[in-house]
């Protein structure tokens, strides 16, 4: 009996085996060409760790006095411009995130158009949102506000979109069945499952829009970002330590805030 | 290696486990077991019954040191476990078969790794971390999985299996690692009654094939009687009963579990 | 069932005037922050004005300097290749040390708090100091990349491996296996599948961000797109806008496919 069967034994089947043989071999070979043609200068990464240095020491001692004539207004402007900027773009993100679910909106052109717009909306960056934004209407936190808007539109209306397609189809079908208008339908039965999933969203890209609104001042679309790309011009490193100083507590507290809201709220 | 075993299964029969008065507590000055003694020799079985939260299983857990004694010494065919730390506790490990209430098997590997895991302290982290089993290995593996009808599955994951074959593959895990003991932790909780029956005379027939001794945590005062030769029993964190399943009463029982109600 | 006592029964329908206050107040919120930043809607109109110029001009899209344009492109694709890979390989350690339930205290909070400094910085700030230190070019953005892509693989491996059962590690660690062999049966095949799905989704992040760290000089399409920008080229701007998120549309669909190949 036992003869007949030859006892080896090996984790993978061969086709497994090649399947992740190529996948790695494709990642070594990408590897090994770009570390090849990426135009980096050797010298410049031994010589780091003392720029690194010498920057630290140059940041040091922090300039506070510079807080309440220069930073606190930009960081008050960097919060306002997350929150409208959420706002804004949650806005937007309803009606999209409600086309583009699948088992809502049953028009495939509506379909792939809501697709579009999400996909557009997250491959381009913040920054290069405010960037456009910034041609449009000036520098100013007016394009910030939008920038981040359309930003949020993406991620929202993603998010969105798949909490509508996971929602239990019973409570739709017994209030289709009664007869209930379209909204009524929505607001009754879609909606309070999706709640929860709503607000989290919300509180998630809020505090990923605290982190952005802080660096799209660098492009000139408001807030402390416009103060860090004065100081980092002007060479004023004890004035950029500060301002990193107070970017760091303000997101570290905005993330506190988030995660708390949301223990309370799922 | 293999002639030096075959030598000591002739020359010294002693594949024991003696306990000697442990204690445990986790809050000082409350214990949950206190000065636990005995001891089983050769092919013997012992079955430890009480009820839920009266320490069993950090006793079973004591005998290979994954909590660690308050006092009292453990002997392993006749080493002291409790002294040991770091790597000579792990080969220690080694002489000590474990079969767990919920199988503990890695979900996610196929049934092979599964039991071959059983041979992870006698083998290099850098060979276990390649998969290099020793033909031997591979070819006992393969003679268990066929003894518990499991030769099929060898490659299925371990969560494809159904409870019954889960357990007999966490067996083949525990025998492969050569033990000197058996050690098994409620193994029949999580199965229905047939099922529980068989893995029982599965893990008896394999004391008495091995010449080892078998330590059982049964809540299952029936089958404790059917299957082993003698039983211990707890109650508050001592030992109330220790002798054949002929002499337990149901006065013993009442003094272990505690009321009358449930003796119909 | 005689004698019924009538009870009043309450509107089945609770007013939710938390939710309704809720709203009311953001709307007082909107009005108030607008205020605050100078948002008007005589600007936003005047801006709409400009905003069809600058489309006009960015239509059609001028593909003609696409030699240049396919040059950054590979070099964003490089640099997102070379982050990705120490990136990851950097966060398999640093996550492991930071799971508090396989090490002490002692060992996890060092892992924790670098983890959590990589997260905290958006890339571009990093990208500012690391270009500041070793000067224009990919390098700079590669180390941004590679710290971006530690404080998000890191903390979410770390999180992983705090959910996994520690049943099978129980097992293996009576059977006298060693650490290194306890991580490499018990915890990675319960983790690994997350972990891959982390790392090719971080992929898809260092690349768009790879297309970001060029504004502020760190190498990558960035670079060009700003200065198209700054030049007012905006035919060549739509161009670069185009090219990006065709790029990152392809890795979404090739990360889609590694996954499969790791199911």
């Amino acid at each position: 009996m036992s003869e007949i069967k030859v006892n080896t034994w090996e984790r993978f089947t061969f086709g497994e085996r090649m399947a992740r043989f190529i996948v790695f071999f494709g990642f070594a070979l990408a590897l090994s060409i770009s570390l090849r043609t990426v135009e980096v200068i050797p010298e410049f990464l031994l010589d780091a760790p003392t720029q690194v240095a010498d920057l630290l020491a140059r940041m040091w001692p922090l300039d506070y006095a510079y807080y309440p004539q220069g930073i606190h207004h930009a960081l008050m402007e960097t919060l306002h411009v997350a929150t409208l900027g959420t706002l804004l773009g949650v806005l937007m993100a309803v009606p999209v995130g409600i086309m583009g679910a699948n088992n809502i909106v049953r028009v495939p052109a509506l379909h792939w158009l809501a697709k579009l717009i999400l996909v557009s909306s997250r491959s381009v960056n913040s920054l290069v949102w405010a960037l456009l934004f910034v041609a449009v209407f000036g520098p100013g936190p007016l394009a910030g506000t939008i920038a981040i808007g359309f930003r949020s539109v993406g991620f929202v209306g993603k998010l969105l979109a798949e909490a509508l397609e996971e929602t239990n189809p019973g409570p739709v079908e017994a209030l289709t069945a009664a007869g209930a208008p379209w909204l009524s339908v929505f607001v009754k039965s879609y909606w309070p499952q999706v709640a929860p999933a709503f607000w989290g969203i919300f509180l998630f890209r809020w505090d990923i829009n605290v982190r952005e609104s802080a660096v799209i001042g660098l492009v000139g679309a408001g807030g402390i970002g416009m103060v860090l790309d004065t100081a980092l011009n002007l060479f004023y490193w004890d004035r950029v330590s500060v301002v990193l100083l107070s970017i760091f507590v303000v997101v570290i507290v905005a993330e506190l805030l988030v995660t708390n809201i949301r223990k309370r709220i799922i | 290696m293999t002639t030096d075993q075959n030598n000591m299964q002739v020359s010294l029969p002693q594949r024991s486990i003696r306990i000697e008065n442990l204690f445990k507590e986790y809050v000082p000055g409350k214990p949950i077991l206190k000065d636990i003694s005995f001891e089983v020799q050769g092919k013997s079985s012992v079955a430890i019954i009480g009820a839920s939260g009266t320490g069993k299983s950090t006793l079973i857990r004591c005998v290979n040191k994954l909590i660690p004694p308050t006092a009292g010494n453990v002997f392993i065919s006749g080493e002291n476990i409790t002294k040991l730390q770091g790597s000579e506790l792990r080969e220690a490990r080694r002489k000590i078969g474990m079969v767990f209430q919920e199988f503990n098997l890695v979900e996610r590997l196929s049934v092979m790794e599964n039991v071959l895991c059983g041979r992870l302290g006698y083998l290099t982290p850098w060979r276990a971390w390649l998969r290099k089993y020793p033909q031997t290995d591979i070819d006992q593996a393969y003679e268990l999985l066929e003894s518990m009808g499991l030769y099929d599955f060898a490659r299925q994951r371990a969560d494809s299996l159904s409870g019954g074959q889960r357990q007999r593959v966490g067996i083949a895990r525990a025998v492969m690692q050569d033990p000197h003991v058996l050690l098994a932790d409620e193994p029949t909780s999580s199965l229905d009654p047939k099922t529980s029956v068989e893995i029982m005379e599965l893990l008896v027939a394999l004391s008495e094939a091995h010449d080892i001794p078998l330590v059982i945590n049964i809540h299952d005062v029936e089958l404790a009687k059917r299957f082993t030769s003698r039983i211990v029993g707890l109650s508050n964190g001592g030992i109330v009963f220790d002798g054949p399943p002929s002499e337990l009463t149901e006065e013993h029982l009442k003094t272990i579990y505690g009321g009358a109600s449930w003796l119909q | 069932m005689t004698g019924v006592v009538k009870v009043k029964h309450s509107s089945p329908f609770k007013a939710n005037w938390w939710g309704r206050f809720g709203w009311v107040l953001a709307i007082l919120y909107a009005i108030y922050a607008a205020n605050f930043l100078d948002v008007s809607w005589t600007r936003f109109v005047a801006g709409l004005g400009n905003g069809a110029d600058f489309l006009s001009e960015m239509i059609p899209p001028n593909f003609t300097r696409w030699q240049l344009l396919l040059g950054n492109l590979l070099e964003t694709v490089q640099m997102a290749v070379i982050a990705s890979v120490f990136g990851i390989l950097c966060s398999l350690p640093i996550g492991l040390c930071a799971a508090r339930n396989l090490l002490p205290n002692w060992v996890t909070w060092p892992f924790r708090t670098f983890i959590a400094l990589c997260r905290s910085f958006h890339p571009v700030i990093i990208a500012i100091l690391f270009v500041k230190a070793v000067g224009f070019g990919p390098l700079a953005g590669i180390l941004t990349l590679v710290l971006a892509s530690i404080g998000f693989i890191g903390k979410l491996f770390a999180e992983a491996i705090e959910e996994i059962s520690m049943k099978p590690l129980e097992a293996l660690r009576a059977s006298g296996a060693p650490f290194s062999s306890v991580i490499v049966y018990g915890v990675l095949p319960q983790v690994l599948n997350r972990f891959i799905g982390f790392s090719s989704y971080q992929f898809d992040v260092n690349l768009r961000n790879s297309t970001m760290v060029g504004i502020v000089g760190a190498g990558g399409v960035g670079g060009t797109l700003f200065a198209a920008f700054q030049r007012f080229d905006y035919d060549f701007l739509a161009a670069i806008l185009l090219s990006i998120i065709a790029l990152v549309m392809m890795s979404e669909f090739m990360s889609v496919q590694i996954k499969k190949v790791f199911q």
